[in-house]
């Protein structure tokens, strides 16, 4: 089933220097518990998508539809994850879980219940009282993803959520990441500029062009397994070639 | 282990040790300073006329506390912890507005710029002749002084707050309210006590500059009148109250700012 659809999207945004076109003609059409990763030339306007995606940023024309519905403001729909997790530094790891329901309303004790058992089925039940500063990077981003897992959205939007992370952290919170998203059967769109992170992480990998950007083409790997087993699978270094030449050209 | 544990041991009781030499030495220069002034006052070095001595300031305060020295330490502190609540709630306040609406932000700068860099005692006469030569004149004195620095660094703390952050509540759905209580005000806290800590010194100032302008009771009162008459056992004894109950207010802000650093 088709949960979210990106309808002949362009965006052109002004500033005081000058005008841009970040986004031409934009189609993509995603399935409900798909991986997609997009990537693209630095500057090319892919976090623009996810913009576009959450409501925040409405498109010059065309339109995005989630579930059938068109987007025009910020509902809560979407789960966002940043490169950092953003945790607030003054609320228990469990409170900054529960910041979405807050928000909207909805802190009813089955929510704070599906919150606790997020934590607990992911290893961080022992620190739901436990304040950010005392937990590590990989756990920090880990409270992060629960974060946006525990108001029940109908997509996460990963915005190069690992790149603030080391290298040996990104690779183990990388797997993390998708083996919970993958268990609570979510759909994910990730933007990132490390291709081996795409291959290893989706389904479908989305090539933008650079700007302005156009969906230039879309790869299906089909390598099966956890993002390390994908690392070292034969395949992975040819996927990596040819989306790299396309990358880079 | 037991040799590391002693060379922690060690490390603490020099640490300790640093700390009680440091106390020690601040006091006694404290009453090196007060000795040395007694003497050279005693011996005639110095005219204790014009430089009062401490046996002089305490035969003044056991004189003014049969009087009534506590009713104008009272009236000063009142109109000091008036003044500082005003401006800081008041001035938290209209860094709120400020942060709210970005035209008003926009269309006030200039305006708050010219405040601050104004001298607020220019002021003194135009308020005593709008609020009356009182308390009132003296307290808004004191708020006039506090209010435009907590506008401004409340205002800074809020203007500096991660964007992405901001963003991610938006993207939850939270509104403007819900970014400003769950969000801002929380994250600007460590500004807000750093404003209380500037504001308990400016709002002394405020007071004692108000008292000078208009008062007939008050530590500031007291300073004036004695200076006029040239009792000057009577200025150093209200001033040594002064750094006293400044000293204490300031105690107690730091106080408050421990609590809330503990707490997150």
């Amino acid at each position: 089933m088709e949960i979210l659809k990106i309808d002949n999207v362009s965006l052109i945004y002004q500033t005081n220097e000058a005008e841009t076109e970040a986004l031409r003609d934009v189609n993509l059409s995603i399935e409900e518990g798909e991986f997609v990763a997009i990537i693209g030339p630095s500057g090319c306007g892919k976090t623009t998508v996810l913009t576009l995606i959450s409501g925040l940023m409405k498109p010059t024309s065309g339109a995005v539809y989630l579930d059938g519905e068109k987007i025009d403001n910020p509902v809560g729909d979407i789960g966002y994850m940043l490169q950092r997790d953003h945790l607030f530094p003054w609320r228990t790891i469990l409170q900054n879980v529960l910041l979405g329901s807050e928000i909207q309303r909805k802190k009813t004790p089955e929510a704070i219940q599906y919150a606790t058992d997020l934590l607990e089925k992911y290893g961080l039940g022992d620190f739901k009282k436990a304040y950010p500063k005392q937990l590590s990077g990989g756990m920090r981003q880990r409270a992060a993803l629960i974060r946006t897992l525990a108001s029940r959205p109908k997509i996460l939007l990963l915005d190069e959520p690992f790149s603030a992370l080391d290298y040996q952290t990104r690779l183990s919170v990388c797997d993390d990441v998708h083996r919970i998203i993958k268990s609570e059967k979510k759909t994910a769109v990730l933007v990132t500029h490390d291709i081996s992170e795409a291959i290893s992480l989706a389904d479908r990998i989305v090539v933008l062009s650079s700007r302005p950007a156009t969906v230039k083409k879309i790869y299906t790997p089909a390598i099966e397994g956890t993002p390390l087993h994908r690392r070292e699978d034969e395949s992975f270094s040819r996927w990596f070639d040819v989306i790299y030449k396309d990358v880079s050209t | 282990m037991k040799k590391t544990l002693s060379l922690r041991e060690q490390y603490l009781l020099g640490k300790r040790k640093e700390k009680i030499k440091i106390l020690a030495i601040q006091i006694a220069v404290l009453i090196l300073f007060f000795g040395l002034w007694e003497l050279l006052a005693q011996t005639g070095a110095i005219d204790s006329f014009v430089t009062s001595s401490p046996s002089r300031m305490l035969r003044t305060l056991k004189l003014l506390v049969r009087q009534d020295l506590f009713k104008h330490v009272g009236i000063t502190l009142l109109e000091c912890i008036c003044g500082f609540v005003i401006a800081t709630v008041l001035g938290t306040v209209i860094a709120i507005l400020l942060w709210w609406s970005s035209t008003l932000r926009r269309v006030l700068e200039p305006y708050i710029v010219v405040l601050n860099s104004l001298p607020k005692i220019a002021l003194g006469p135009i308020i005593i002749i709008w609020m009356g030569a009182g308390y009132q004149a003296i307290i808004a004195m004191t708020v006039l002084i506090c209010i435009i620095v907590t506008i401004m660094s409340v205002l800074a703390g809020f203007m500096e707050c991660d964007e992405d952050k901001i963003l991610l509540m938006r993207t939850m759905g939270a509104n403007k309210f819900q970014i400003l209580f769950k969000l801002l005000l929380p994250a600007t806290l460590p500004n807000l006590i750093s404003v209380l800590k500037i504001n308990v010194g400016l709002a002394w100032v405020g007071v004692i500059m108000g008292e000078y302008l208009v008062s007939s009771a008050g530590l500031g009162y007291l300073i004036i009148y004695g200076g006029q008459v040239f009792k000057l056992d009577l200025v150093m004894a209200s001033t040594m109250i002064l750094c006293l109950l400044a000293a204490l207010m300031y105690l107690s802000v730091a106080l408050v700012e421990r609590h809330v650093k503990k707490s997150r």
